[in-house]
């Protein structure tokens, strides 16, 4: 029996965990400009609700219960720290009174916390593994294991990154016009690039990119909640949905990797495309045009084949003009390229990559895949097959790898 | 700076490795030689004959002691290796990754000793 109970309690214990960490990491820092001690205070708390939650129950109010509780090991972590000095805030922070400012509700600044994460003044390659880390509560290990990083040196990054926060001046606010478009868009970026690991390598079975693109989308769905005017981050979920809805048709059952033409619309899932399709259409009400709605919007198209059973590749070429325009990246480069090819031609669709800088293209295993595939199509199997090599050398997943080895012939 | 990829192979990996010319697994290993030398971070490779083929020596109190078989009893055994030039750690763990022994089996990243002690070892010091 107690057993059972136990049990329970650490399923609680692990559900709270999940959905409030983000939340009570985001007001302790908020309140004393201290990322790092927050956290430890925090793990400190959870430790202790797993002493005491089975011994006397649940809490009433478990998140009320938590932030008591980190706040009473804040000092302890602080001092632990030894940043006593640079810490005015902390100290202001502990010296209010608990028992008044704990009431049940504390406001939600996983706003500011995400702003932080993503600030200008943090190297860009930190902005992903912060928002991971402070607002999800993943581990060290783990997220550099998603960015094939050695946990330790992650750790070492996230440490360097968080004593900057500390004593960097950087503000726990939430930017205003005429700086939110572009604060904000780096917001997304983070976000967008935690789904992207798992996307990019189409591994569709790999834990690791699966992982990791569950996490980027309940961040999204955070950060919508918080900011449900913004049609940007509306586009952004929509497009990660879109893309997620097809994750069962990348593989074949014996593993194969499929390519998003030859999958069977009939195993994408439905319900994550109508979802998609909602947020997109809020988003394009608000007439705020931007990279992640235009983005969407091509995966729209190409979810349309379900019904229609065909794919209008002028539409997405229309979209790719827009999206060059907002965000010249290397990927849009070569999925203009690719659209390009299919709406007018395999040598219209090489000429847009002849174009593309050889220097920044050289390790780029997209490019080297959609140049061999075109090539192939011109009947240049000499020069396809060179292509094809250097797509399966830079290639990281083996199903992606067997699967332009079959093509190579 | 120049790392070293040492690759260990599973049983079943070695396996592969007689396969004819025109095996996938092949291809894919002629692919992978193919982006590092054109990526221009190739210094050198080779790749090492099964486990089961290697004898081990060991001086003890001036007696030779040979023994057969490898250094260490494992399952996965070292089954060649790479050396790359690159500016950092980040770019040797990408490459492994993209190194088609890391699916199978794993690809172990050692950056090789700075060039003032390795000269120290190969006797270059005294020229």
């Amino acid at each position: 029996m107690s057993g059972i109970n136990e049990e329970n309690t650490h399923r609680t214990i692990e559900r709270v965990a999940r959905e409030s960490y983000g939340r009570l990491v985001a007001y302790l820092s908020v309140h004393t400009h201290d990322l790092a001690s927050a956290e430890d205070a925090l793990s400190n708390a959870l430790v202790s609700a797993l002493t005491h939650w089975p011994k006397d129950g649940v809490p009433q109010n478990p998140e009320a219960w938590l932030m008591k509780a980190a706040r009473r090991s804040f000092i302890d972590v602080v001092r632990h720290h030894n940043v006593m000095q640079s810490s005015v805030p902390t100290l202001k922070f502990l010296k209010e009174d608990s028992v008044k400012t704990f009431v049940a509700e504390f406001p939600d600044e996983r706003l500011k916390l995400l702003f932080v994460c993503a600030h200008p003044a943090i190297d860009p390659a930190m902005h992903t593994p912060l928002m991971l880390q402070s607002v999800l509560g993943l581990d060290a290990a783990r997220i550099g294991q998603a960015f094939l990083i050695a946990p330790k040196t992650m750790g070492q990054r996230l440490f360097r990154a968080k004593t900057k926060i500390r004593s960097g001046g950087i503000p726990f606010e939430i930017p205003q016009e005429p700086d939110l478009p572009e604060r904000l868009d780096a917001v997304l970026e983070g976000i967008y690039a935690a789904f992207g690991i798992g996307w990019d390598d189409m591994a569709g079975t790999d834990q690791r990119g699966r992982d990791l693109a569950e996490e980027a989308i309940w961040l999204a769905r955070v950060l919508l909640q918080l900011m449900p005017g913004e049609a940007e981050v509306q586009g952004l979920l929509a497009l990660m949905l879109h893309c997620e809805a097809r994750r069962p048709a990348r593989r074949g059952a014996d593993g194969r990797y499929i390519p998003l033409s030859e999958q069977d619309p009939k195993q994408w899932s439905f319900p994550l495309i109508e979802e998609a399709e909602h947020h997109l259409t809020k988003a394009f009400k608000r007439a705020r045009s931007g990279r992640f709605q235009l983005e969407a919007a091509i995966q729209s198209v190409h979810a349309e084949r379900a019904r229609s059973g065909r794919t209008d590749w002028m539409a997405i070429l229309l979209f790719y003009e827009q999206l060059l325009r907002v965000s010249p990246a290397l990927g849009t480069q070569i999925g203009y390229a690719a659209a390009v090819a299919e709406a007018n031609g395999p040598e219209t669709g090489l000429a847009v990559l002849d174009a593309m800088d050889l220097e920044a293209v050289s390790h780029y295993q997209p490019y080297w895949a959609v140049r061999a595939h075109l090539l192939q199509r011109i009947g240049h199997a000499r020069e396809a097959a060179d292509a094809y090599d250097r797509a399966i050398g830079l290639a990281e997943d083996r199903a992606v790898k067997e699967f332009l080895l079959q093509r190579r012939g | 700076m120049q790392f070293a990829l040492l690759i260990y192979h599973s049983p079943e990996e070695f396996a592969m490795r007689k396969n004819e010319y025109n095996d996938p697994h092949l291809g894919a290993w002629r692919a992978y030689y193919k982006a590092l030398v054109e990526a221009n971070v190739y210094v050198g490779a080779d790749a090492l004959e099964v486990a089961e083929t290697a004898t081990t020596v060991r001086l003890r109190e001036g007696k030779r002691r040979v023994q057969d078989g490898p250094y260490a009893d494992t399952k996965e055994q070292l089954g060649g290796f790479i050396i790359l030039e690159l500016p950092s750690i980040d770019a040797a763990l990408e490459w492994a990754a993209r190194c088609p022994g890391a699916s199978l089996g794993a690809v172990e990243v050692r950056p090789l000793a700075p060039e003032a002690k390795r000269r120290g070892f190969t006797g270059e010091w005294n020229q």
